[in-house]
This record gives structure tokens, C-alpha cells and sequence, in this order.
């Protein structure tokens, strides 16, 4: 309020200057006074004025932002980082918007520091957290879908002229675009492709941002642990552990399987083998007693008769000794079983 | 000394009705300029300084930037008769500032209209699709079961239900259904957007016990498998051992017919060259083997070898 501030200055001149209704005296005196004051009274109006146009005609932008100026209201220019000078208050105003600076906004979950809620107090997510994040799937069941959406300003101009509200259409388009891609996803996607969901969202979020040039740039949307709603979780765990069961009785039965098969195969080995063993024998003891005839026979052939004698002989002679009873019986005697009592001879055994 | 404070006074004066007739009109605002009530000339709508006679006329201000509209969130039932809660928010913005002026003045009034013209036509467009329209976009594919779970009948799914409109399309609707009707206040609406689409609390819960019977019978799904996969594996194991022990028996089997052949040849060949002598031999040590202790024998003094004990001849 420079006009009033200076045309109150302007009055208090006047008054000082113009005092009609006093003492004679006292109007001399304030003469005097006037005279010696006059000379100092615009000079120290025009430097107070000056200072105070003065201090308004420059300003410091941070290294994290930039000003931008309007002169009566419409845009001229952005002002970068250091100092800058603008036509004084009332004819030129700057704005400085932080333009490095990444904003986040939390959907559906409340991070434990807290302390992007805290640079804004007016919380999107907040007490209704629980429905933020709930959404219907393209199967038509429910996910729990928190997130997060970081931004910053890019164009500065848009940001501060073209929407009203920029971080609150930020908000609703965020939950608006998120719905969209999850609503053309099963819950199963939604579980386990939280990438590929978030990629798409973030598409879908900046065209919506360019479109409405709100002048904002989106970074990234990170998704959070995306799940079920709490009373299902239980049976989705079911599902996990049932996986695992199949794959234990699956596990289970190749256990039995390489229990018994490499033993098996063994004892197979160990049947050939032995059959094998049974051949070499065979034949090695065929290849003996094949020889040993050979032999035999090859000398008896040069002494049929003495050699058959010789053999039989002895043969009887081994026998005889290891016999039990012994019966010679007369040639005449035709009927010999009486004189045998061979149940006698069973029952001694 | 009086004219100069009477110079300074009227420059005040001048100062001031200066001041009382300008006006900026910023980025975000647009201005309406009337005079006792009665709108003069074209609204301002390039920022800047502007003049008009003080006390007389009046500077009306506007936003210009895009507004928001913010729904109130409620039940609505689908074609399906599904209830369902849904928010929506819509962006706006003043074109035409006399009209707006004259009709509905300020935001909160403007807000009003707009909840009295998109909120019908969000409930209209709603309750004329079936859910799964409003959820989803297109016809992608969904990926619906855990690997290994594809042999599922897909008719009995719901997503197999093919997308004729789709949620943006239905919000396409809304907006061409509300904007003409907004028009005549001035105002532009720009889109509509689903915020949210949740089920109502009962609804919820059904749904809650439709996703466990359906999680129920994935897992019982996958027990059966194990199972089924577990016995596929069993008979494996017994097919393999049979398989494993009788190519043993046949290959041993082969190996002592080949081992008995080769014997029964060298046999042959070597008792071949006399029949006879080899009986002898043989029988001689058959008796050897055959008779012991327990045997009893009766010779005959007939006998080849008590030829002898009859008498020498």
C-alpha cells in the first residue's frame, strides 16, 4: 500500500505546514521551526520513498528455484538463480516457484517419517488412507494399491497460471489414472507386476498433465506392496502355500523315486554280473572236464582193457571201505529178500 | 504557502481517483467491468493495467485457469445392479465471463450448477453400463491365474465378458451429456474423471467371499496337482523297477544259455569221441558220489568183482 502509506506522509506535511487556528506566538514560533525543518522535510520523504521503492526493485532467487515476474499482472519473464532487480512494488510482483525440488505425494499408505506431509498440511490421503488404496480390479475383485508420485515443477509459467490448484488436480489424477490402469488388470497382475502398472500409470498421469497444463513433471510413480484387502489375504496365502505343498509331495515322491531306482539299477548289475560269473564257470569247468576226458581217454585208447580194470578197481576199492552193510549172496540163491531185513536197516537210521 | 499545500492536496486527490481507476487484471483472472449493475463492453482477459471511472464502475474479478469440481461421492447401482460407490471430479473453467456473471456470479453458486448437471449424468451413464464396463478400459488380456493354472474354463469368468464401452468412453459420455447444458452459464467443462469406483460395504463383502472361494479353489487346485503329480511319480518309480530288474533277469538269462550252449558243445565234442568210455568213467564216479555209509549193497558172487571169491579159475 505504497499510495497510502505516502499520501499519509503527504498530510502529515500538511497539517505540520498548514496550522491555521493557532496562537500568533505559537504560530511564529512554529514558523521558525517550519523554516528549519522545511528544507529537510521532502528529502527525507523522497528518501524514505526511494528506499522503499528501492528495496523493492531487487530480490534473491534460491539456487532451487526461480522467479517469475509479472508487471500489472501479466507474465514478462523468470528470473533465474542470484540476484535480480524488477521494477518496484506495485508495478512488477515475483513469484518464486522451486523448480529442482522433487514434491512427493503418498497414496494410500502414510510413509513412517512423515515429512512431505509436513510441507503440505492439507494431506490428500490422510485419514481415509484404507479407500485410496482400495481398487476394483479388471476381474472385478478388490486390490489394495498404494503408491507413491513424485514430481516437480517444469514449467513454471503453467504451474502458477493455468490451474487453479495444481497438486489437488495432482492428486485426483493420480488416483483417477491409477484406477484406470489397474482396472484393466487382473488382481494376479496386480499383485506381481507393480512395475509394469506403474510405468503405464505414469503415462497415463502426464498426459493428463500436459493436456491441462498444470506444468508439472512427473518423475516417477513408485509403487508400494501391493495386496489384497485384509480378509482375503488369508486365503491368497492359502494358494502360496498350497504352491508349496504341491511341491513337497511332488519333492516327496522323487525322493522315493531316487531311493529305490539307483538301488535297483544296482541289483540289476549285480544279476548280470552273477550270470556272467555263472558262464565263466560253466564254461571253464565244461573246458576242464572236457580236457580231463580228452586226456583220459587218449591214454585208454592205448590200454582199453587194463585201463577199464584198473579203474573199476580202483574205483571199488575207495567204495567198498565207506559201505555200511554189505550182503554177498550165492549166485544160486534166487530169492534173497528173506534173508534182507531192510526195515530193520530203515529203522536204524 | 496555502496554494502550494492546496497543489499537494489536489494531487493526492488526483493520486488517489488514479488509483481508484486502475486495475490489474493477473494471469489466472479475467475482469467484467460494470457500471451500477449493467455489464460494459467485452470482458478483459489479457492480463495487464487497466483503467475505468472510479466508484461508478465496478471491476468484476473471474478466474480464468482451470477449476476444479469435485464430486460428492455416492451410491450408485449398476446395470447389474451392483451397488457401487463411485467419486468423480471435473475440471472447468469460465469462457464466457458475462454469461457466468449473469447466471450464477460466483464459484460456490457455479459449484452447484455443476453438481446438479454432471451428477445426474455421472448416475445416468453408470447405472446404463455394467460394472465391469466402468472398470475397465479395453479388451486386454488379462493374465488371470498363477503359472501352470491356464487350463482354467475361461467362459466362467467374468473378464471374459468383451468391453464395448469402457471406462473411458463412459466418461466421454458424461461429459458430452453435461457440457451443453453448462454452456449457457459461461462455463466450459473441460473432462469428468472416475476418482474412484469401490464396492458398497455388503457388496464388499460378498465379493471378499467370492475372492476366497475362488483362492479356495486355486489352492485346492494346486493340492490335487501335487498329488496327481506325486503318483505320476510313483508309478514311474514302479514302472522303472520292473522295467530295471526284468531287462536284468533277460540279459543274465541270455548270458547262462549262452555260457550253458558253449558247455553243452564242449561236452559233446570232447565224450563224442568214445559214448561208451565216458558212461564208464562217469558211472564209476557217480557210484563213488552216490553211495556212503547208509548204503547197503548186495553182490551177487556172480559179480565182476567177487568173481574171485568163488574161486580162481
Amino acid at each position: 500500500m505504497t499510495w497510502d502509506w505516502e499520501k499519509l506522509k503527504q498530510q502529515q506535511q500538511k497539517t505540520g505546514g498548514g496550522g491555521s487556528g493557532v496562537p500568533p506566538q505559537v504560530d511564529e514560533i512554529l514558523k521558525n521551526i517550519k523554516k528549519f525543518k522545511f528544507p529537510g522535510g521532502p528529502v527525507l520523504i523522497i528518501i524514505l520513498i526511494a528506499l522503499f521503492f528501492g528495496s523493492s526493485t531487487f530480490f534473491t532467487v534460491g539456487p532451487d528455484e526461480v522467479g517469475v515476474v509479472q508487471r500489472f499482472g501479466k507474465y514478462v519473464r523468470v528470473c533465474q538463480s542470484g540476484l535480480n532487480f524488477k521494477l518496484p512494488a506495485g508495478i512488477e510482483k515475483i513469484t518464486k516457484v522451486k523448480v529442482k525440488r522433487v514434491y512427493k505425494e503418498e497414496f494410500g499408505f502414510r510413509s513412517p517419517s512423515g515429512e512431505s506431509r509436513k510441507l503440505f498440511a492439507s494431506g490428500g490421503g490422510g485419514s481415509e488412507n484404507k479407500n485410496v488404496s482400495l481398487m476394483l480390479t479388471g476381474d472385478l475383485n478388490v486390490g489394495l494399491v498404494p503408491w507413491i508420485v513424485q514430481y516437480k515443477v517444469k514449467d513454471p509459467y503453467n504451474y502458477l497460471f493455468k490451474v487453479r490448484d495444481p497438486r489437488k488436480l495432482l492428486i485426483d489424477m493420480s488416483e483417477a489414472s491409477m484406477r484406470l490402469v489397474v482396472g484393466d488388470r487382473s488382481i494376479n497382475e496386480v499383485i506381481t507386476k507393480r512395475e509394469e502398472i506403474a510405468v503405464e500409470a505414469r503415462q497415463h498421469l502426464q498426459a493428463e498433465m500436459d493436456k491441462s497444463e498444470t506444468g508439472i513433471g512427473i518423475i516417477t510413480i513408485e509403487m508400494k506392496k501391493t495386496n489384497v484387502p485384509e480378509a482375503v489375504q488369508p486365503s491368497f496365502n492359502e494358494v502360496n502355500q498350497a504352491v508349496q505343498e504341491k511341491e513337497k509331495l511332488i519333492y516327496q515322491a522323487k525322493e522315493d523315486y531316487n531311493k529305490e531306482i539307483p538301488q535297483a539299477r544296482g541289483e540289476a548289475e549285480r544279476t548280470i554280473k552273477v550270470a556272467e560269473g555263472y558262464s565263466l564257470d560253466r564254461i571253464n569247468r565244461a573246458k576242464g572236464d572236457a580236457s580231463r576226458f580228452v586226456a583220459l581217454y587218449n591214454e585208454y585208447v592205448k590200454a582199453k582193457d587194463i585201463t577199464k580194470r584198473r579203474m573199476y578197481l580202483e574205483t571199488v576199492t575207495d567204495l567198498f571201505p565207506k559201505l555200511g552193510h554189505k550182503y554177498i549172496i550165492d549166485a544160486e540163491q534166487k530169492n534173497l529178500l528173506p534173508l534182507l531185513n531192510l526195515g530193520k536197516n530203515g529203522a536204524e537210521k | 504557502m496555502k496554494s502550494k499545500g492546496f497543489i499537494i492536496i489536489i494531487a493526492v486527490i488526483a493520486c488517489l481517483i488514479v488509483f481508484a481507476s486502475a486495475y490489474i487484471v493477473d494471469e489466472t483472472e479475467q475482469v467484467v467491468v460494470t457500471q451500477f449493475g449493467k455489464v460494459l463492453g467485452e470482458p478483459k482477459q489479457a492480463p495487464g493495467l487497466y483503467f475505468k471511472i472510479p466508484f461508478i464502475q465496478n471491476a468484476n474479478y473471474f478466474p480464468k485457469n482451470l477449476l476444479q469440481w469435485d464430486g460428492d461421492p455416492g451410491q450408485i447401482p449398476t446395470l447389474d445392479k451392483t451397488y457401487i460407490w463411485v467419486d468423480t471430479f471435473a475440471r472447468w473453467k469460465i469462457v464466457d465471463p458475462i454469461k457466468y456473471l449473469q447466471t450464477v456470479t460466483n464459484i460456490i453458486r457455479a459449484q452447484g450448477r455443476l453438481d446438479d448437471i454432471i451428477g445426474p449424468a455421472v448416475r445416468n451413464f453408470i447405472s446404463s453400463y455394467k460394472l465391469i464396463e466402468t472398470v475397465r478400459t479395453t479388451n486386454r488380456e488379462l493374465d488371470t491365474f498363477e503359472v501352470g493354472l491356464e487350463d482354467i474354463v475361461e467362459s466362467k469368468r467374468p473378464e471374459s465378458y468383451a468391453i464395448k464401452t469402457g471406462r473411458e468412453k463412459i466418461t466421454e459420455g458424461i461429459l458430452k451429456q453435461a457440457k451443453p447444458k453448462l454452456a449457457k452459464f459461461g462455463i466450459e467443462l473441460v473432462d469428468v474423471k472416475i476418482k474412484r469406483i469401490n464396492y458398497v460395504e455388503q457388496v464388499r463383502r460378498t465379493v471378499y467371499s467370492r475372492m476366497i472361494a475362488e483362492r479356495n479353489q486355486i489352492a485346492e487346485k494346486f493340492r490335487s496337482e501335487g498329488q496327481g503329480e506325486a503318483r505320476k511319480i510313483l508309478g514311474e518309480k514302479e514302472r522303472d523297477l520292473k522295467l530295471i530288474t526284468s531287462q536284468a533277469y533277460k540279459v543274465a538269462q541270455e548270458i547262462k544259455g549262452k555260457a550253458d550252449a558253449e558247455a553243452t558243445k564242449l561236452y559233446a565234442k570232447a565224450y563224442g569221441l568214445d559214448p561208451e568210455f565216458y558212461s564208464f568213467v562217469k558211472t564209476l564216479d557217480v557210484y563213488g558220489q552216490a553211495l556212503d555209509k547208509s548204503s547197503s549193497i548186495v553182490l551177487s558172487t556172480d559179480s565182476e568183482f567177487f568173481k574171485y571169491l568163488k574161486g580162481y579159475k
